[in-house]
C-alpha cells in the first residue's frame, strides 16, 4: 500500500455470459501491490483467481466482459487500453507464467526459438543476437547444458525443466510485474520448492513485483508478503502473510487455515468447510457470498459488505468479524491455536 | 499378525528405446541377443508387506515408479521377476488377464486420481458402483440394488445421486463414487492412487476423513500413494519412500517426517510448504534425476542429487538397511542416526 504501486486493481468486476445465465465471476475485487513486493492471491477453485488474472492481462474469453473497475500499471488503465497499448505492456511490463508449462509452451517451436521469439518481439534484441541470448536465459533459470536445450522441444523435457523455460519467457524482457498461475501444480514438491526459490530470486534480482495464484495456504504463507484471500469472485481478506495467519480475521480464512492438512497433529483436528461456493448464476446471490455457508452469519449480513478503510493494512469484508487479536488489550481468554 | 501382502524382490523392467529404427534393432540383435535391448528398471528389487488393517503411504516424485509398483501389486500388469504374495497364495506367477477372472481379484482393489476421468461417462454412478458386484460377486436385481445403496451410503453419497453421470457430480461426489465403486466387493486391501490430488483443500478433508472412518468400519488395509507428504503423516501409519525404483527409506510415517535419515528423504520434508515455516529448511535437490535405462548397478540411484555423495557411493550401491523399525538404504545411515539421538 504504498503511493505508487506496481499495480492497482480497484473495484474489478467480471461477468461470464452462458447458456445457462450470467455468472457473476468478479464483484468489486480490489487490491494493490508496492513494488519488489510479491502478493498470493488464495481461494479454492471457482473463487476467481485465474479469472482475476486474465482480465488485468486482458486475456479474458470471448464470453467474459469486464462490467467495471480500473487495473492501474503506471498511468495506463489495463482494463480500458487499447488492444495495440496492451500488446506493448505484456511481456515488456507485465508477464504471465501459466499452470501447465507443457500445454502453455509451442510443442512444435524448439525452446530456444520461443524464448528468441520473445526477446525479438519485447527485449529489443536483433534477430542476429536472439539465440545467443536465449541460451544465456535457459542458464540463468538453472539448465544444465544450455546450448544443447535450446535445440529441444516440450516434450524432450520434464515438467520442472518446461516451467523453467516458461520462466525463462516471461522474464525474457525484464517486466516489472509477473503474474503465477498456479506455477507448481502438477509439479513434485521438490521441483515445486526449486522453482518457487528460482521464481523468488530472479524476482528479488530484477525488483519484479510478483502476483502468485494458488490454492495451497501453506505455500502461499511461505512465499508471499501479503495473502488476499478470495472467496466466490469476492475479496474477503487481505492482509500481511505473517498477520494474516496469526490474526485470521474472516470466518471463511480462518476455516481455510483450519482445513490444511499441516496445521493438524491427527486428521479428527482438522475441519472441513461446511457447505459449497453458492452458484454464481443466481439472480439474488447476498451481499456476502460466504453468509450461506458462514457460522458467524448475523442480521447485518444483509447489508451491503463494509467498506475497507482508505489505506488499512488488514482489510477483512465482514460484519462479524473474528476479534482482532492484535488490537485486543487483554489476551482472549480462549486461544483459538 | 500375519502380512496380508507380501512383496519379495519385485523388478519391473520395460525394453526402452522403443524408437530405434529396424536397422538399429536388426544391428543389435547381431551384436548379442533380445537381451541387449536397453530396458528402464522402473520397480528394482523392492520388497514389503502391508500388515492386516495397516495403512502404508507410499511417496516419491514422479517418475519413480510408484504407479508401475502399485499397477503390478493390483495385478493390472505383470511383473519382471520376485513374487507378491496375497495371505498364503501367490499372485505374481498369474499373467494379468487371467488374474481379472479371478475369485481373489476383488481382495485387492484401487481408487484412482481423478474418478471424473477413471469412471467411464455414459455410466451413472449407479451402474458404476454396480459394475464390480455384477462382474466379480454375481450380483443381479435386488440384490445388487440393495447392495449398492448400502455402499453409496457409507461413503456419504446421497441415493438421489445415484442416477446422475460422473460430468454433473461435484469433485467431492465423484471421489465417493471411486472409493464406493473400489469397497463395494469389500476388498482386504484397497489402493489409494492420490485420491485427493484433484480436490479442494476444504473437500479433502471430507474424503480423507471418510477414508479413514471406513478403515475403522472394516478393517481393510490402505496402500496410500501420494506426493502430499502432509497428508500422508496424517493418514498413515507406516510410509516407504521411493527413489528411481528403488525403496530408500521406510518406517513409522511420524518418525520418518520428524527425523528423517536417507537425504532424499530429508529434502522432500524439506520441501513441504509449511503453514508456520521458520525459514531455516532451504535443503534443495539439484540437477535432475539419473537415468531409470540400465542404470549401473554398483552406483547409488541418489548420487548426482545427493548432498553428501561420497566416492563410496559410486562405488557401492547402499543395501537397504535395518535401524530397530526403520529401514534406510544409504551408507551414512549411522551418522544421520546418531545425529537424531544427540538433537535436542
Amino acid at each position: 500500500m504504498t503511493a505508487d504501486p506496481a499495480l492497482s486493481v480497484e473495484d474489478l468486476s467480471v461477468q461470464f455470459r452462458t447458456r445457462s445465465g450470467v455468472v457473476h465471476a468478479l464483484d468489486n475485487v480490489s487490491f494493490s501491490l508496492a513494488k519488489g513486493e510479491t502478493l498470493a492471491l488464495v481461494g479454492e477453485s471457482g473463487s476467481g483467481k485465474s479469472v482475476t488474472a486474465y482480465a488485468v492481462m486482458g486475456i479474458l474469453d470471448s464470453a467474459g466482459r469486464v462490467t467495471g473497475g480500473r487495473a492501474m500499471l503506471g498511468d495506463l488503465d489495463l482494463l480500458s487500453a487499447t488492444p495495440k497499448q496492451l500488446a506493448d505492456v505484456r511481456g515488456r511490463k507485465i508477464a504471465m507464467i501459466f499452470q501447465n508449462p507443457r500445454t502453455a509452451l509451442n510443442p512444435i517451436r524448439t525452446v530456444g526459438r520461443q524464448i528468441a521469439d520473445m526477446l525479438i518481439r519485447h527485449g529489443g534484441v536483433s534477430r542476429r543476437a536472439a539465440p545467443a541470448h536465449a541460451v544465456e536465459m535457459l542458464r540463468a533459470v538453472g539448465i544444465t547444458d544450455p546450448a544443447r536445450r535450446a535445440k529441444a522441444y516440450p516434450f524432450e523435457m520434464s515438467g520442472g525443466m518446461c516451467q523453467r523455460v516458461m520462466i525463462a519467457i516471461a522474464l525474457a524482457a525484464k517486466p516489472s510485474l509477473l503474474i503465477a498461475d498456479e506455477p507448481t501444480t502438477g509439479l513434485d514438491v521438490t521441483t515445486q520448492a526449486v522453482i518457487m526459490d528460482l521464481i523468488g530470486d530472479l524476482a528479488s534480482d530484477l525488483g519484479m513485483a510478483t502476483i502468485f495464484i494458488t490454492h495451497d495456504l501453506a505455500l502461499a504463507g511461505q512465499r508471499s508478503s501479503r495473502i488476499v484471500v478470495m472467496h466466490a469472485g469476492h475479496v474477503v481478506e487481505n492482509a500481511q502473510t505473517k498477520d494474516l495467519f496469526a490474526n485470521p480475521r474472516h470466518p471463511y480464512t480462518a476455516e481455510l487455515i483450519a482445513a490444511t492438512p499441516d496445521s493438524a497433529q491427527n486428521l479428527d483436528a482438522l475441519s472441513a468447510i461446511p457447505g459449497s461456493l453458492p452458484d454464481l448464476r443466481r439472480a439474488d446471490l447476498p451481499p456476502c457470498r460466504y453468509s450461506e455457508r458462514c457460522p458467524r452469519k448475523v442480521a447485518a449480513c444483509a447489508q451491503p459488505l463494509p467498506q475497507a478503510a482508505p489505506g488499512a493494512s488488514h482489510i477483512v469484508a465482514c460484519w462479524n468479524a473474528l476479534p482482532d487479536r492484535a488490537q485486543a488489550a487483554y489476551p482472549p481468554a480462549v486461544s483459538a491455536a | 499378525m500375519t502380512a496380508l501382502l507380501e512383496v519379495a524382490e519385485v523388478f519391473k523392467l520395460f525394453p526402452a528405446g522403443g524408437g530405434a529404427s529396424p536397422w538399429m534393432r536388426l544391428r543389435r540383435r547381431l551384436a548379442g541377443g533380445p537381451e541387449n535391448v536397453p530396458k528402464v528398471h522402473a520397480v528394482d528389487d523392492v520388497s514389503f508387506t502391508i500388515e492386516k488393517g495397516e495403512t502404508v503411504g507410499l511417496v516419491g516424485e514422479s517418475g519413480c515408479g510408484k504407479s508401475t509398483l502399485v499397477r503390478a501389486l493390483t495385478r493390472l500388469i505383470d511383473v519382471s521377476d520376485g513374487s507378491i504374495k496375497l495371505g498364503v497364495r501367490e499372485l505374481a506367477l498369474k499373467p494379468s488377464r487371467v488374474f481379472a477372472r479371478d475369485r481373489d481379484r476383488a481382495r485387492i482393489q484401487m481408487v484412482f486420481q481423478d474418478a471424473g476421468e477413471s469412471v467411464n461417462p455414459r455410466f451413472t454412478a449407479f451402474t458404476a458402483i454396480a459394475d464390480p458386484l455384477r462382474r466379480l460377486r454375481k450380483l443381479r436385481g435386488a440384490a445388487l440394488q440393495e447392495r449398492v445403496e448400502t455402499v453409496a451410503g457409507q461413503c456419504g453419497l446421497p441415493l438421489q445421486l445415484l442416477s446422475r453421470f460422473p460430468h454433473q457430480l461435484s469433485g467431492g461426489q465423484r471421489a465417493r463414487v471411486g472409493i464406493a465403486r473400489a469397497i463395494a466387493v469389500e476388498p482386504d486391501l484397497l489402493v489409494l492412487d492420490e485420491p485427493t490430488a484433484a480436490l479442494d483443500v476444504s473437500i479433502q478433508v471430507v474424503i480423507l476423513q471418510l477414508l479413514q472412518r471406513l478403515k475403522q468400519e472394516t478393517g481393510m488395509s490402505y496402500l496410500f500413494v501420494s506426493h502430499d507428504l502432509s497428508v500422508v503423516r496424517l493418514l498413515c501409519d507406516r510410509v516407504l519412500v521411493m527413489y528411481l525404483g528403488k525403496i530408500v527409506e521406510s518406517g513409522p510415517a511420524r518418525e520418518v517426517f520428524e527425523h528423517p535419515l536417507h537425504p532424499y528423504t530429508q529434502a522432500l520434508v524439506a520441501a513441504v510448504p509449511r503453514l508456520h515455516a521458520d525459514g531455516s529448511n532451504r535443503l534443495r535437490l539439484t540437477g535432475e534425476p539419473r537415468s531409470p535405462i540400465d542404470p549401473d548397478p554398483h552406483v547409488c540411484r541418489f548420487y548426482g542429487r545427493c548432498p553428501r555423495g561420497t566416492e563410496a557411493c559410486q562405488m557401492t550401491m547402499p543395501a537397504l538397511r535395518y535401524f530397530g523399525n526403520r529401514q534406510v538404504a544409504c551408507h551414512f545411515a549411522e551418522e544421520a542416526l546418531l545425529r537424531r539421538h544427540t538433537a535436542p
